[in-house]
């Protein structure tokens, strides 16, 4: 019974996370890792090294995110499997701790501006019910061990084929192993990829004034990428970011979350006219893409405006996520948030102001926004957001960014966006 | 008008109403022709004290008459009561008595004989031998149907190999059937109440070379004898008592109650004279119908222990699942019997023995064999109380299914014996027992009582698959928390192992949190 619920929960969770849902993973996923498989090695190889150098991670707290080196990650693995082999040997049932990862365990502070995690943990003790979890868990860690050992990486769908190897204890769907490595990675407070695990999701799509200085992976050959350049298409934000420099004269970012409206933009060259930098989020951005926005936006002092649908989805999860960070992977928050983020639209207000077309709120709409008034630490410190979904609730009603059209294809050029950026003080926090 | 009028006598009133003696259908014919051959040579061997071995032989006559022949190792009967017993309707020494039997009134072999006689002309044939220094004597007898009298055809002797016995033989035309209301069904369930009788049968078609089918006894313990009692005063209706009172030899009202009834001593015979404003000393024979009536409600209210135990025999719980052991193969038995209780005056006492699981039908309804004085019922079974107390019994409480006014479903068998004096049958064939509300009471409680047991068991069982299911769930991913920890710590095989082992125990040992 409660291992049903877990699993349903997990689900739940991941459909929430990915905004693009399950069905088109697989065929993104292929394209990832062959991608990736071309440069393996080269920024691996240079996160580790720069770890070594620096041997106290947290130095550089808020600009790097925490590297240590692959034989301090082997070290902790050890340590824990030594614990529960004691503990085992003692004749005692083994118990891991695990922080909890959810919205009730991370705190909201301003002055640090994301979610940081209260130190909750929750005690995994081997008992009938959890022994198989349990036993993922130890196989997920020497997996992640035999990875770092061997300098390799496996994204996180390989992780789970490589699951189907354990016989009994094979994870027969991904969410299933996704948590398991999320877990792990809560566990050791690292980063996924200090594990050996990379997501395979896209990071983002960026365009505008902004020119990537990157490496060529073969001969260190400096790079520049101009952002300006890609005409109709974009610059693909990479899985690591964290080699990037940025030059840049813009005055703004403006994250939007459809690539529709991102498209328009591109296509009319809002970029030039307004002097910005345009990402894509594709829905909840990936830590990938919030990395890069962060870091953007620290090294040039850059604002950074975000232009979502206006649902309580968008809002809660999509502009909060990118803001502050997730409740799920919350001991990472630090660096994969965007304090500096303001809410551009669409708001429940701009619905009347700009006489929108709108749809009923769904029941799920209604309780994610319940949910978050109730529960999301971030909601509940900002009146201004308890306004706004309030009166998204009394309305009843959502509205899509690409509404805007209904007043004519390039009105959101053209009238919404100068409105807006007219008087960025009146932002959503 | 009355020139025509003549008495009837009883044989003549059988051919013209054979279906109040269970006759109306060839199958029933049959079945109760064996019947009543096999209940007479049981009662007769008990009575001796010897273990009933019975052989039951059904042979095809041509076309649909069928010879049936029932050979006893049981005491024999006396010459000269021979043609009595077989050829007179009413002859027995059963009706009189108020005590446990299987047959009642005396009817049953001889009716059986009387069919025979009416279907094929051919009259019985009895074989009997009481003793080694005496012969086996042979009738063929055939009754004065008119007259009730027996007529004596032939009258030899014969060779017999045993001891003693008797050897019955009745020709009818009938209807070989199996199922559930055939002769073997009949006798199975004979052995199964009976546990110290063995049948062998051989069923029509077979011949002496073949095995007979062998219906084994599984206990040798002879059933205690029952003996004759008195009324208890409980169940004395005001006709009865009003005749009692006036046919009784006491001359007092206290030596009447005295000697009359059970379990009355001389206080409480004294006090119901004197609760009803009479005195000990009156005379039975000068009580009014009104002062009778006084009698009896006074008598209702004065506590008074229950009837004798003696004038019953009860299977026994240990013979119920010693025989239920034997003849069904299940997993789960029980049997209890429950203390005597009385309705209108007559003792009775009700037992239910049920076994579960194994090879019974787990989808079908549960099988109820009724059986009144260890005789067992075959048909009606829905207008019998053995059937109804089942019914009324919520079975979905003691985790079996059951839908709403149905037998429970599931690998179920259920053995309800009534027995009693005079067990109340709903009609002179002896099929189905009236409801009376003591009978019932005391039915559900005995099936409450099995029941309570079976829904522990089930639930301990269910708990035992639960557990086990628990532990092979263990055992399935415990090696792969070895196999984690080599590969991270680089055990040796031995370490690893000696992990899953020690493991292993821990969790077993914690398992029932």
């Amino acid at each position: 019974m409660a291992k049903k619920k877990k699993a349903a929960k997990r689900v739940a969770t991941q459909s929430t996370r990915s905004s693009t849902g399950t069905t088109p993973r697989k065929t993104r996923a292929k394209k990832a890792t062959s991608k990736k498989k071309a440069a393996r090695d080269a920024p691996r190889k240079a996160a580790v090294k720069k770890g070594n150098k620096k041997r106290s991670p947290r130095a550089g707290k808020g600009t790097q995110p925490p590297v240590p080196g692959a034989w301090k990650v082997i070290q902790r693995i050890s340590t824990e499997a030594e614990s529960v082999r004691k503990k085992i040997l003692a004749k005692r049932t083994p118990t891991m701790q695990f922080p909890v990862r959810s919205l009730s365990n991370v705190v909201y502070r301003p002055t640090s501006g994301f979610f940081e995690m209260k130190g909750r943990t929750k005690e995994r003790t081997l008992t009938v019910g959890t022994v198989k979890t349990f036993a993922q868990t130890l196989r997920m860690m020497a997996f992640s061990k035999e990875l770092v050992e061997s300098d390799d990486i496996a994204t996180k769908r390989e992780a789970y084929y490589v699951s189907k190897n354990w016989q009994e204890c094979r994870f027969n769907e991904q969410p299933e192993s996704d948590t398991v490595m999320e877990d792990v990675e809560a566990l050791f407070g690292v980063n996924r990829e200090q594990l050996g695990f990379i997501p395979e999701e896209k990071g983002g799509d960026v365009a505008g004034e902004l020119v990537v200085v990157d490496h060529d992976r073969e001969t260190g050959e400096e790079l520049r990428i101009d952002c300006t350049r890609f005409g109709s298409g974009a610059y693909s934000i990479p899985i690591s970011v964290e080699q990037l420099r940025f030059e840049t004269k813009a005055r703004f970012i403006l994250a939007i979350e459809t690539a529709g409206m991102f498209q328009r933009l591109v296509k009319h060259a809002y970029w030039r006219s307004a002097n910005c930098i345009l990402v894509s989020l594709g829905g909840v951005p990936t830590r990938a893409c919030r990395r890069f926005i962060r870091r953007l936006a620290d090294a040039k002092k850059l604002p950074v405006y975000v232009f979502v649908d206006g649902d309580p989805y968008g809002y809660s999860n999509i502009y909060r996520t990118l803001k502050v960070g997730s409740g799920n992977a919350a001991h990472m928050n630090e660096f994969f948030c965007v304090p500096q983020a303001r809410f551009l639209g669409v708001t429940p207000q701009d619905i009347e102001e700009y006489d929108l077309p709108t749809h009923p709120l769904k029941d799920v709409d209604i309780k994610r926004a319940k949910d978050a008034l109730k529960n999301d630490p971030f909601v509940r410190h900002h009146k201004a957001w308890q306004k706004a979904l309030q009166l998204q609730i009394k309305m009843g009603v959502r509205v899509e960014q690409q509404a805007l059209a209904k007043h004519g294809l390039n009105y959101v050029i053209d009238e919404y966006l100068p409105r807006k950026m007219a008087n960025t003080g009146a932002f959503l926090p | 008008m009355a020139s025509q009028q003549r008495e009837i006598s009883v044989s003549e009133f059988f051919t013209k109403n054979r279906h109040l003696l269970g006759f109306d259908s060839p199958t029933k014919a049959l079945l109760t022709t064996i019947k009543e051959a096999v209940d007479n040579s049981l009662d007769a061997c008990e009575e001796a004290g010897i273990l009933p071995d019975l052989e039951v032989a059904i042979e095809p006559a041509g076309g649909d008459r069928f010879r049936v022949v029932v050979t006893d190792n049981g005491p024999g009967i006396l010459k000269g009561q021979i043609p009595k017993i077989f050829g007179k309707l009413l002859y027995g020494s059963k009706f009189h008595r108020l005590r446990q039997s299987r047959g009642q009134q005396g009817i049953g072999i001889s009716a059986a004989g009387m069919y025979g006689q009416l279907t094929t002309g051919k009259p019985i044939v009895i074989e009997s031998r009481t003793s080694k220094r005496r012969p086996a004597h042979r009738y063929e007898l055939v009754i004065d149907t008119r007259k009730n009298e027996p007529v004596v055809k032939k009258d030899t002797t014969v060779d017999w190999s045993a001891a003693h016995g008797t050897r019955v033989e009745i020709e009818l035309e009938g209807v070989y059937r199996g199922g559930r209301h055939g002769v073997e069904t009949y006798l199975r369930q004979t052995v199964l109440a009976n546990p110290h009788v063995e049948i062998a049968f051989r069923p029509p078609g077979t011949t002496e070379a073949d095995e007979p089918v062998l219906f084994q006894r599984a206990s040798k313990v002879l059933p205690v004898e029952a003996h004759e009692i008195q009324p208890h005063p409980y169940g004395v209706e005001i006709g009865l008592l009003l005749r009692m009172l006036k046919e009784t030899r006491a001359t007092t009202l206290k030596s009447f109650f005295q000697t009359e009834f059970s379990r009355v001593g001389p206080t409480l015979a004294r006090r119901i004279a004197e609760g009803s404003g009479l005195t000990s000393r009156t005379s039975p024979r000068r009580v009014s119908p009104e002062r009778a009536e006084l009698l009896l409600a006074v008598i209702r209210k004065s506590r008074i222990p229950a009837p004798p135990m003696d004038c019953l025999s009860p299977i026994g719980e240990e013979r119920l699942l010693e025989s239920l052991e034997e003849q069904v193969a299940a997993e789960y038995y029980d049997a209890v019997t429950r203390s005597p209780a009385v309705y209108r005056g007559n003792p009775f006492q009700v037992e239910v023995g049920l076994a579960y699981g194994g090879e019974l039908g787990a989808d079908d309804l549960a099988t109820v064999c009724r059986f009144a004085n260890r005789v067992p019922l075959l048909y009606q079974q829905g207008a019998c109380a053995l059937t109804k107390a089942v019914l009324q019994t919520n079975w979905r409480s003691y985790g079996t299914q059951q839908s709403r006014g149905a037998l429970p479903s599931g690998p179920l068998l259920l053995m309800v014996h009534i027995a009693s004096v005079w067990v109340p049958f709903t009609s002179e064939s002896k099929e189905s027992v009236a409801g009376y509300d003591e009978i019932i009471k005391e039915l559900k409680l005995a099936l409450q009582h099995v029941g309570r047991k079976l829904g522990a068991h089930l639930k301990r069982a269910a708990k035992a698959r639960d557990s086990e299911r628990k532990r092979q769930y263990i055992e399935k991913y415990i090696p792969h928390i070895g196999i984690a920890l080599r590969e991270i710590l680089d055990l040796s095989e031995r370490q690893e192992e000696r992990v899953v082992r020690t493991l292993t125990g821990t969790l077993e040992r914690s398992r029932k949190m």
